[in-house]
């Protein structure tokens, strides 16, 4: 038996007295597509954040190919392979769509403590982030500062960071919402080409998108999960529908 | 010991006086201030030159120094903070410092550079000699401001509907808008207050830690701890700040003359490394 | 990894980054200037050295605020640490100037990285509050410390040998001017090598969006550290030439106003181009040099006039009509962006 790309283990975290992430054990397996899904404050956001370090549970623990993460910060995270995209774009507004890439790139294989060598002087930086670029749509707008880049670039740009940080486990937060559909196709695209040695948590509220990526589906309902199952499972879990249907009714 | 704890606490609370405005202005509706020193050292110099030159009893002096700094407070508030409240701290950093630097050299030029002081009505001086500590009475007046300008604020704030309007402008000014609440308005009375309170402050402090043009940016680091130590989120973490930085200063500069004035620095970092969002702060 | 990504590499745009930290013709034009200043300007080299020393002055607050996005009013701490360290290794190790500012580097650099801790967790108010307390706090320390420092009096005494066993500084202040001009030059080398290496990719990155840093495995605190100990470094060096060139320190290098003019200079010069401090300096002088002449006490008020009026006006604009008056490029110039670390108010 191999060990699970990613797992929580009764994770907890407290507001003050709201419980926002109640007892959570997630597991994702190697390789695999896994949607996260709930109706709007059920805590996935929270849930990301523990899982990236942004947050730290009240208690329960967080393990990345068995190993025991919680104690690192985000960027240790990062280090080892736990790549978040962001469901608001969170770009560096005044640097290029190169220097971006470039920089994720070369703060993956440990040159960003190097003050002395010029960013662009090495080879493979370079080369990666225009490959990145390319496979991204981003090469007409590779000098181009991100502030300035339409708002499908924008999210293009953000998901394509992500890749440049060379994935074990990917975590999309809504990669596609509100994304033109041109765009929306090529994102889709890439997500679908992704290799299997990366395993993917997606958190998203297209039911189309969650349903044609997802093997599996998590659902999470006020801070704690509902079931979890394959996509058929989940599609047709009556307890699923009502949170649907309910939370249809409210909007 | 009991009356050098007092004493601190006269100046915490004469420190409070001064900053409270500065808690609100800066603290709840986020521009960040320097100049705030400015506006004591007006209203001190308004209650010299009202004591010396006019001979207005004291106590009809205060309110008058505080109306003045009000009325100029909101007046530079209506001219030139409020194009601010939407730029970035640089810019409201360089504008106030600007206007300390303007008034520093003009209080320089028009007054001199030398101490200002005068003379407190017979009742204020002297002190009351209790079993256990003899108690100044004019720093027993300051206490006693400083309790009661914490309370009316505190009431203010929390309990008239022009302090739950100024909330709700500070938490979101778009909605506040939205709910037909004029927040211009509102942050012009608010910044008028917090500049008179200062101008209070300042007439109150010529007695004790004196007065002359480089007020602004001898108390600038006092400020500013008192509100970054207090925290952001209301009055009551500024009152203790003050209290405990009143407290700390005082007991310091008595108990080791040497080293003590480098005791509100110590406290400044202690808590800073213990509590970086300030004393009450919640846990994240 | 991802054949999907690699397979498509083209690399025709590669070269931006390396064009980015070549030498602009406006860059040769500046050293020029400065240097033709050294035989066009013969009285005028005690007032040169003064404007290359808080050049360099200001390119350390440039460092932290233009590149990292820290906001400081105590710069001046580090500038006072140089100039007391440059001083005592005078007076009591040796006169040569060259240790003495390694040694003044070293201690300046020593109580940046101390400090620096102090401004890795919160806002630009926390931020000012600290940079404003440290320098009051060393202020104090050398004020008390009269034994050491000479306290109010000032340290006296100074007495520094020949510049590399060979030039002597004279009273005219020619070789103060090539001394400092020499060490601003290759403060700003040095400079420019580390804002444009992956280091200072990485610290625009964490000015422009902390979070998104640390989720592209930036270890911010680390590199502010290292970015706040390097600023203080220059600022040391800095203070240290001024104690040299002057023979004399005494309190006021701890001054707010020390960190305050800096941060204004910076600003008239404009952030995150490394030159800004040069610009900033010359026309501070410029301004001080006019009004001063005017009303020596008093001029701190035109000062203030002057940021006030800065400020109200909108400095984007102002200082970029006076760069684009100048011919410098707007893409060089825009304080705008690059405060982008500067939250907004809500």
């Amino acid at each position: 038996m191999s060990t699970n790309a990613l797992e929580t283990r009764q994770l907890v975290k407290r507001f003050g007295g709201i419980t926002a992430t109640d007892n959570v054990s997630f597991t994702l397996e190697q390789g695999s597509r896994h949607a996260l899904i709930g109706p709007n404050g059920a805590g996935k956001t929270t849930f990301i954040n523990l899982l990236t370090g942004v947050l730290n549970p009240t208690s329960g623990c967080v393990l990345l190919n068995g190993e025991d993460i919680s104690g690192l910060g985000i960027h240790g995270r990062v280090r080892r392979g736990l790549v978040r995209t962001f469901q608001i774009n969170q770009l560096f507004p005044t640097l290029t769509v190169l220097e971006t890439l470039a920089l994720a790139v070369s703060e993956r294989d440990g040159f960003g403590r190097n003050p002395w060598r010029p960013a662009g002087s090495r080879h493979g930086i370079m080369k990666q982030a225009s490959a990145l670029a390319d496979t991204f749509l981003l090469t007409d707008v590779l000098r181009n500062i991100a502030s300035s880049l339409s708002y499908g670039q924008q999210r293009l740009l953000e998901i394509a960071v992500a890749f440049a940080s060379r994935p074990k486990v990917l975590l999309l937060d809504e990669p596609a919402a509100g994304v033109p559909e041109h765009d929306r196709a090529t994102i889709l695209d890439v997500l679908a080409s992704l290799p299997r040695d990366v395993s993917v948590v997606l958190i998203e509220h297209d039911m189309d998108l969650v349903f044609s990526f997802a093997d599996m589906i998590t659902v999470l309902v006020s801070g704690s999960v509902l079931t979890r199952g394959s996509a058929d499972q989940v599609s047709s879990d009556p307890r699923v529908k009502a949170v649907y249907l309910g939370e249809a009714e409210h909007e | 010991m009991l009356t050098i704890l007092f004493d601190g606490v006269a100046y915490g609370m004469l420190l409070f006086v001064l900053a409270c405005g500065l808690a609100v202005t800066l603290g709840l509706m986020n521009f960040v201030n320097l100049a705030h020193g400015a506006f004591a050292m007006t209203g001190g110099y308004v209650t010299t030159v009202l004591l010396n030159d006019w001979h207005v009893p004291f106590l009809m002096a205060l309110p008058i120094a505080f109306l003045a700094t009000a009325m100029l407070g909101l007046l530079l508030e209506r001219t030139l903070y409020v194009r601010l409240y939407t730029c970035g701290h640089l810019d409201q950093v360089l504008f106030s410092i600007g206007i300390v630097f303007m008034s520093v050299a003009a209080v320089t030029y028009f007054m001199g550079s030398q101490q200002q002081s005068f003379q407190l009505p017979a009742f204020l001086q002297g002190r009351f000699e209790l079993e256990l500590l003899s108690v100044g009475r004019y720093r027993a007046l300051v206490v006693a401001m400083g309790v009661a300008i914490l309370i009316i604020l505190q009431v203010i704030l929390m309990k008239t509907s022009f302090g739950s309007r100024l909330r709700a402008a500070v938490d979101d000014r778009r909605v506040a808008r939205g709910l037909g609440i004029s927040v211009g308005p509102i942050f012009s009375l608010t910044f008028a207050i917090g500049s008179g309170l200062a101008g209070l402050g300042g007439a109150l402090g010529v007695e004790i830690v004196g007065l002359d043009p480089n007020f602004p940016l001898k108390f600038m680091i006092y400020f500013l701890i008192v509100v970054t130590v207090g925290g952001t989120s209301g009055l009551i973490g500024p009152f203790l700040a003050s209290l405990l930085l009143g407290i700390a200063d005082v007991a310091g500069k008595y108990y080791l003359p040497d080293t003590g004035s480098f005791a509100i620095y110590t406290l400044m970092i202690v808590v800073l490394l213990m509590r970086p969002q300030g004393l009450l702060s919640k846990a994240q | 990894m991802h054949p999907a990504i690699q397979m498509t590499g083209r690399s025709r745009n590669t070269s931006f980054l390396v064009e980015q930290s070549r030498s602009g013709l406006a860059e040769l034009a500046v050293w020029t200037i400065l240097l033709l200043a050294m035989f066009l300007a013969p009285g005028r080299h005690q007032l040169l050295s003064e404007i290359a020393i808080v050049a360099l002055f200001v390119l350390s607050l440039d460092l932290i605020m233009g590149y990292a996005g820290i906001v400081s009013l105590g710069q001046a701490a580090f500038f006072g640490v140089g100039a007391y360290s440059a001083g005592l290794v005078a007076i009591y190790v040796t006169s040569d100037p060259v240790i003495g500012l390694l040694v003044s580097a070293a201690a300046a650099g020593l109580v940046g990285f101390a400090t620096s801790f102090l401004v890795l967790r919160g806002s630009d108010l926390t931020r000012l509050m600290v940079t404003i307390g440290v320098t009051s706090l060393l202020g104090e320390i050398a004020n008390k410390a009269t034994g050491i420092t000479g306290g109010a009096d000032g340290l006296q005494g100074i007495s520094i040998g020949p510049l590399l066993g060979l030039i002597p500084f004279d009273l005219y202040g020619t070789t103060a001017y090539g001394y400092s001009l020499a060490i601003l030059f290759l403060g700003i080398v040095l400079a420019r090598r580390i804002v444009g290496s992956s280091f200072g990719l990485s610290l625009r990155a964490i000015r422009d969006n902390q979070l998104r840093a640390s989720a592209v495995g930036i270890p911010v605190n680390a590199r502010l550290v290292a970015i706040y100990t390097i600023s203080s470094v220059y600022a040391g060096v800095a203070g240290a030439l001024m104690a040299q060139t002057t023979q004399f320190v005494s309190l006021d290098v701890f001054d707010f106003h020390r960190s305050a003019d800096a941060l204004l200079m910076l600003v008239i010069g404009g952030t995150g181009y490394l030159y800004g401090g040069i610009i900033g300096a010359g026309v501070f002088k410029l301004i001080q040099s006019v009004l001063s002449d005017a009303t020596p006490q008093y001029w701190h008020f035109w000062l203030g006039l002057l940021l006030v009026v800065l400020v109200q006006v909108g400095r984007t604009r102002v200082i970029r009509s006076i760069a684009n008056l100048l011919g410098l490029g707007p893409r060089q110039i825009s304080p705008q962006a690059n405060d982008a670390k500067m939250s907004q108010p809500r």
